[in-house]
C-alpha cells in the first residue's frame, strides 16, 4: 500500500497554508472564469500561468489545477440558471437544469449539478490514486516508438471519435503540428518556416493559440449571437440542498454508469464534452419507459448523469498528463505546458523523481473538490449577480486580460498580434466546425511527438515496422488504426445490419 | 434556390469552407516545398529537418481536398448565410477596436491603452454615461498594474505617461 503512504504524504504537502490559500483563489477564480464567457478553463489557466513562474512547482499546479475544477464547477451555474452553456462541457446540462430553474426548481438543479460534479470528480480522482502509480511504472519501459505509438493512439481517437466529418479533425490537427514545426528545429538546429523573420524564429506558442482560438475567438461568436442573459433567480437553501441529497442515492445506476464513461472518455482523449453528451444519452436510454418523456423537460437524472460524467473525464484527463505526458484535454496541455515551463520533464519519471509534486498534487485534488463543492454551494447568488453584468462591459475587460495573458508568456508584442489572429482563426473554425481541442493538443506534443517519430525512424534505419516491433508497441499502434478508420468501420457495420 | 428580396444574401457557408480549404492547401504546399528546401529526406545521420513537416503537410493537404471533395459532394443540400449582414457588424465592433487597441499598446503603452478601450468601448457599444465608464476604465488598468508591476513583478509595456511617473 505504498499508494496510500506516499498520498498522506502529499496531504501533508497540499495542506500548507500557503497551498490552501492557493487552493481557495484557484476555485474562485476558475467558477469565475467558468461562469464568464470568453473565458474557459483552458484559456483561463493559459492566461494565468505566467503568475506562477515564481512560485514553487507544486503550488503553481495547485492552484491552477484547481482553477480547473472551479471552472468546471462555474459552467453548470450558466446552464441551469442561464440556460447558457459557459463551457462546451455543461451543453447537455442545460437539457433539464434550465426547465428544473424555469419551474423554480434552481436551487435543487444546481445542488444535483454541483453534487453529481464532485462524485464523478472524487471516483477518477480514486483512480488516478491508484492506477496512476501502475500505468507509470509501466511507462518507465517506454522507448521512442512506443511513445509515438501513444501520441498515435490520442490523436487517432480525435479522428475515431469526431462528430463531424473526420476530415476536419485531420486538418486541424495537421495544423498544429505544422505550427509546432515552425522555427528552429532541436535536432539539427535547422530553420524551419521563419522566411528570415526574427519573430517566427521562437515558433508558435500554444499558450498564445489557446488564448487565441478559445478566448478572442469565443467573444466573437457571443456578439454575433448578440447574447442577453435573462435567467432564472436562485437561492440557495440549506434545506433544499438537504433534501437534494436525500433524493439523490436514488440516481446510483445512473452516477455509476456516467463515472465509467467518464473516466474512459478521459484517459482517452475523449474529452469532457463527448463524455457529458453520453453519459446523458445513456442515462435516457436506460431509464424507466414512464420516465423517458420526463428527459428534456426537468428530470434532475438529466442533470445527474451529464454533470458526473463530464467531471469525471475532466479530472481523468489528468492521469495520461502525469503518467505519460500526453494530455487528455486542451486545458490538461495547458498544466502539461505549465510542467515543462516550471523545469519538470513530464512522463513516467515524474512518479519516481517528483514525489512532493506528484502527490502533492493528487492530494489537492481530493481537498480542491471538497473545497469546490463548499464554495459553489455558497456563492452561486455573488456569482449569477456577475452574469448579469451586461456584455458591453464584459466583454472589452476580458479582452484585455487575454491580450495580458498573451503578452506575458514571453514578454512580446507579437504574440499579442498573433493572439488577436487566433481569435479570427478560432471564430471561423468554430463556425465552420473545424474541432480546436486536436489543434491545441498537436501544436503541445508537436514537438516531442516529432522527436520520437525521428529517433524511432533512426533505431529502424527508417523501416515503419518498428512501430509492430514488439506486442506492446504493436497493441497500441493496432489500437490507433482501428481508431483512426472507426468512422470508416462504423460505417460499414451499419451497412451490413440494414442488410 | 429561391433569392426574393426578404433574403438576405451574404457569403454562403459552401464558399467559406472552400476559402478556408483553399488556404489551408496552400499553406501545406508552402509547407511541403519549405520542408522539401531544407532535406525531407533520410541524410547519413538520419532523418533531415524536413522529413516530418514534409508528411505532415502531406497528411494537410489529403485533408484539405478531402474537405474539398465533401463540401463539393454536399451540393444539393441548402447553404445558409457564413454571417448575417448584422452579426457580422456586430463581430467588427469587437475586432477593430481590439486590432486598434493592440497596435495602440505598442506606442502608448498597456495601461492607457486599456483605458481607452474598455471607456471607448462601453461608450460605443453600451451607450453608458461618464459615471460609469470612468471608473471602470479606470479601475481595471489600476488592480491590473498592483498585480502585474507590484504584486507579481512581471512588467507589461509601457508608454510616455508611465515613463513620466518613473515606470
Amino acid at each position: 500500500m505504498d499508494e496510500i503512504q506516499a498520498l498522506f504524504h502529499g496531504f501533508t504537502v497540499a495542506a500548507q497554508p500557503l497551498n490552501l490559500v492557493l487552493m481557495m483563489v484557484g476555485i474562485l477564480l476558475g467558477v469565475l472564469i467558468g461562469v464568464l464567457p470568453g473565458l474557459g478553463g483552458a484559456n483561463g489557466v493559459a492566461i494565468l500561468l505566467p503568475l506562477t513562474f515564481s512560485m514553487s512547482p507544486t503550488s503553481a499546479i495547485i492552484m491552477l489545477s484547481c482553477i480547473y475544477w472551479g471552472a468546471l464547477f462555474g459552467g453548470a451555474i450558466t446552464s441551469v440558471l442561464f440556460n447558457i452553456p459557459g463551457e462546451p462541457w455543461s451543453v447537455a446540462t442545460t437539457f433539464d437544469g434550465f426547465p428544473m430553474a424555469k419551474q423554480g426548481k434552481a436551487g435543487e438543479a444546481l445542488t444535483a449539478a454541483f453534487t453529481s460534479s464532485f462524485v464523478g470528480a472524487l471516483v477518477a480522482v480514486l483512480m488516478i490514486t491508484f492506477l496512476a502509480p501502475l500505468v507509470a511504472k509501466f511507462a518507465l519501459k517506454f522507448g521512442p516508438p512506443e511513445y509515438f505509438s501513444v501520441a498515435l493512439l490520442t490523436f487517432c481517437s480525435f479522428i475515431g471519435m469526431a462528430k463531424g466529418t473526420p476530415f476536419k479533425t485531420v486538418v486541424a490537427m495537421m495544423l498544429g503540428f505544422a505550427l509546432a514545426g515552425i522555427g528552429l528545429d532541436n535536432v539539427t538546429g535547422q530553420l524551419r518556416m521563419t522566411f528570415g523573420t526574427e519573430q517566427l524564429l521562437r515558433g508558435f506558442d500554444f499558450l498564445i493559440a489557446v488564448i487565441g482560438l478559445f478566448g478572442i475567438g469565443e467573444i466573437l461568436l457571443t456578439m454575433e449571437e448578440g447574447l442577453n442573459f435573462k435567467g432564472e433567480s436562485a437561492r440557495m437553501k440549506m434545506r433544499v440542498v438537504i433534501d437534494t441529497w436525500k433524493e439523490l442515492p436514488r440516481y446510483w445506476a445512473t452516477s455509476i454508469r456516467s463515472c465509467l464513461v467518464g473516466c474512459w472518455m478521459g484517459i482517452t482523449p475523449g474529452g469532457a464534452t463527448p463524455a457529458s453528451f453520453m453519459g446523458y444519452g445513456l442515462a435516457k436510454r436506460f431509464a424507466k419507459d414512464k420516465d423517458k418523456d420526463s428527459f428534456g423537460r426537468g428530470n434532475i437524472e438529466g442533470v445527474v448523469a451529464p454533470e458526473t460524467a463530464a467531471h469525471a473525464a475532466g479530472t481523468s484527463a489528468l492521469l495520461p498528463m502525469l503518467t505519460l505526458g500526453i494530455p487528455g484535454s486542451p486545458t490538461a496541455a495547458v498544466l502539461l505546458g505549465g510542467l515543462i515551463i516550471w523545469g519538470l520533464q513530464p512522463g513516467p519519471l515524474l512518479f519516481v523523481e517528483q514525489k512532493d509534486f506528484v502527490w502533492g498534487l493528487i492530494a489537492s485534488m481530493y481537498l480542491g473538490n471538497i473545497a469546490g463543492l463548499l464554495v459553489v454551494l455558497t456563492t452561486v447568488p455573488f456569482f449569477a449577480a456577475i452574469l448579469r453584468i451586461p456584455f458591453s462591459i464584459i466583454a472589452p475587460i476580458i479582452i484585455v486580460i487575454c491580450a495580458v495573458g498573451a503578452y506575458t508568456v514571453h514578454n512580446a508584442m507579437f504574440d499579442v498580434y498573433l493572439m488577436l489572429g487566433f481569435g479570427v482563426v478560432g471564430y471561423v473554425f468554430k463556425k465552420l466546425d473545424y474541432p480546436l481541442a486536436p489543434l491545441v493538443l498537436a501544436l503541445v506534443l508537436g514537438d516531442r511527438a516529432e522527436e520520437n517519430f525521428r529517433q524511432s525512424m533512426l533505431i529502424s534505419q527508417g523501416n515503419l515496422s518498428v512501430f509492430w516491433s514488439n506486442p506492446l508497441v504493436g497493441s497500441i499502434t493496432g489500437l490507433s488504426m482501428i481508431l483512426l478508420f472507426w468512422p470508416l468501420i462504423s460505417l460499414i457495420l451499419q451497412k451490413l445490419k440494414t442488410k | 434556390m429561391n433569392d426574393s428580396d426578404k433574403v438576405e444574401r451574404t457569403v454562403g457557408v459552401r464558399v467559406m469552407e472552400y476559402v478556408v480549404a483553399g488556404i489551408v492547401l496552400a499553406f501545406s504546399a508552402l509547407l511541403m516545398q519549405q520542408s522539401d528546401k531544407i532535406g525531407a529526406s533520410w541524410a547519413s545521420d538520419g532523418p533531415q529537418s524536413g522529413y516530418f513537416p514534409f508528411r505532415v503537410g502531406a497528411i494537410l493537404a489529403i485533408g484539405a481536398l478531402a474537405v474539398i471533395v465533401q463540401t463539393a459532394l454536399a451540393r444539393n443540400q441548402t447553404d445558409g448565410n457564413f454571417v448575417g449582414r448584422g452579426a457580422l457588424r456586430d463581430v467588427m465592433a469587437v475586432l477593430l477596436p481590439s486590432a486598434i487597441y493592440v497596435a495602440a499598446m505598442t506606442w502608448i503603452g498597456f495601461y492607457v491603452a486599456s483605458t481607452v478601450f474598455i471607456g471607448a468601448f462601453m461608450w460605443w457599444l453600451g451607450k453608458y454615461r461618464l459615471p460609469v465608464i470612468a471608473p471602470i476604465a479606470l479601475g481595471i488598468p489600476v488592480a491590473l498594474f498592483l498585480l502585474f508591476e507590484l504584486w507579481f513583478k512581471v512588467p507589461l509595456p509601457k508608454g510616455p505617461l508611465e515613463t513620466m511617473f518613473g515606470y
